[in-house]
């Protein structure tokens, strides 16, 4: 009885795989698409790189709304109660590791956050670096990953998506309408947004990874 | 010509090795194990988007799917482990894993 449910199920996922290829198949004949336009455009946006042209200028909504998935996943993780202790402090070898691995992830972050605006490189990857240096931390018995204090980490968490709106909002005051940069501040925006946004992605990541709502400030371990 | 053919192969290479690593992971009993199927899944697909000349969604990939979510679904399998431990005391096999 389960086998031929399965099996059904099989099926409807085939059709509709085959259905969405009907769909699709003018998509597969090569027609004039937006990219040329987009790449035509580039130069206006105030950054060379067209992926982070297309994130932070063209389709900057979207980005945003991608912080705020990020902000309402952290929260509902957080609603789930309080964090697991941690792990054991490392040893020798494993905190040697990580006291040169963490400067270098972050260097690493700061880098890629800088050259995302003419190369590979951006906020989400920046953000995950800053991200990765939280959970090696934690892993080497860094009870809150190497995060500051809970007040803090709320107001890092909010800046992503609230540097991003308060931009947008500036902007329609300007009235250039949401988040269309006046030219000659674009480069300079895009890199406000990003910064802000690689600090709150960071965060939220390693937050993540934490797994639970943060310590009280009252804790008694004192400061880190 | 020859270099034609030659990057063919690898792309169907490429290609059966990520096929592979996604029904390991879909079909792996152990959880542990899934999950690592799935970080090796994620590095492989990040070379498959380095290899279509998206070094931005490549980086992407490495990061975020292969690294943190890989990082985030072992701790979750290991505290879901702990639960079904905690929840069945008399239960050996937990210990060992």
């Amino acid at each position: 009885m389960r086998r031929a449910g399965t099996l059904v199920i099989g099926a409807l996922v085939g059709l509709l795989a085959l259905w969405l290829l009907w769909v699709l198949r003018d998509a597969l004949v090569p027609t004039p698409r937006l990219a040329e336009l987009a790449l035509r455009e580039l130069s206006n946006t105030g950054v060379s790189n067209p992926v982070t042209g297309v994130l932070l200028a063209y389709r900057a909504y979207d980005t945003l709304l991608e912080l705020a998935v990020l902000l309402a996943a952290l929260l509902g993780i957080w609603s789930l109660g309080a964090a697991s202790p941690g792990f054991q402090p490392a040893g020798t070898v494993l905190r040697g590791m990580v006291k040169l691995v963490v400067p270098l992830l972050i260097l690493t972050g700061g880098y890629l956050l800088w050259v995302g605006g003419h190369a590979p490189g951006g906020a989400f990857q920046a953000g995950a670096l800053l991200g990765a240096a939280g959970v090696v931390l934690r892993l080497a018995g860094d009870a809150r990953a190497g995060l500051p204090p809970v007040p803090v980490q709320r107001r890092l968490v909010v800046a992503g998506a609230g540097v991003f709106v308060l931009v947008g909002l500036a902007t329609m005051a300007f009235g250039t309408g949401f988040l269309s940069y006046p030219h000659a501040w674009s480069k300079w925006l895009i890199l406000t947004i990003e910064t802000a946004a690689t600090l709150a992605i960071g965060v939220t990541l390693a937050a993540a990874y934490v797994g639970g709502q943060p310590q009280p400030p009252s804790d008694t371990d004192g400061p880190s | 010509m020859t270099a034609d053919v030659l990057m063919l192969l690898f792309d169907l290479v490429l290609l059966a090795t990520l096929l592979g690593l996604a029904v390991a992971a879909l079909t792996s009993p152990d959880v542990r194990r899934a999950v690592m199927f799935f970080i090796a899944f994620g590095l492989w697909l990040a070379l498959v988007w380095a290899r279509l000349r998206a070094p931005d969604v490549a980086l992407a990939e490495a990061a975020i799917g292969a690294g943190l979510g890989g990082a985030l679904m072992l701790a979750a399998a290991r505290r879901a482990a702990r639960r079904s431990a905690v929840d069945g005391q008399a239960d050996p096999d937990e210990e060992g894993s």
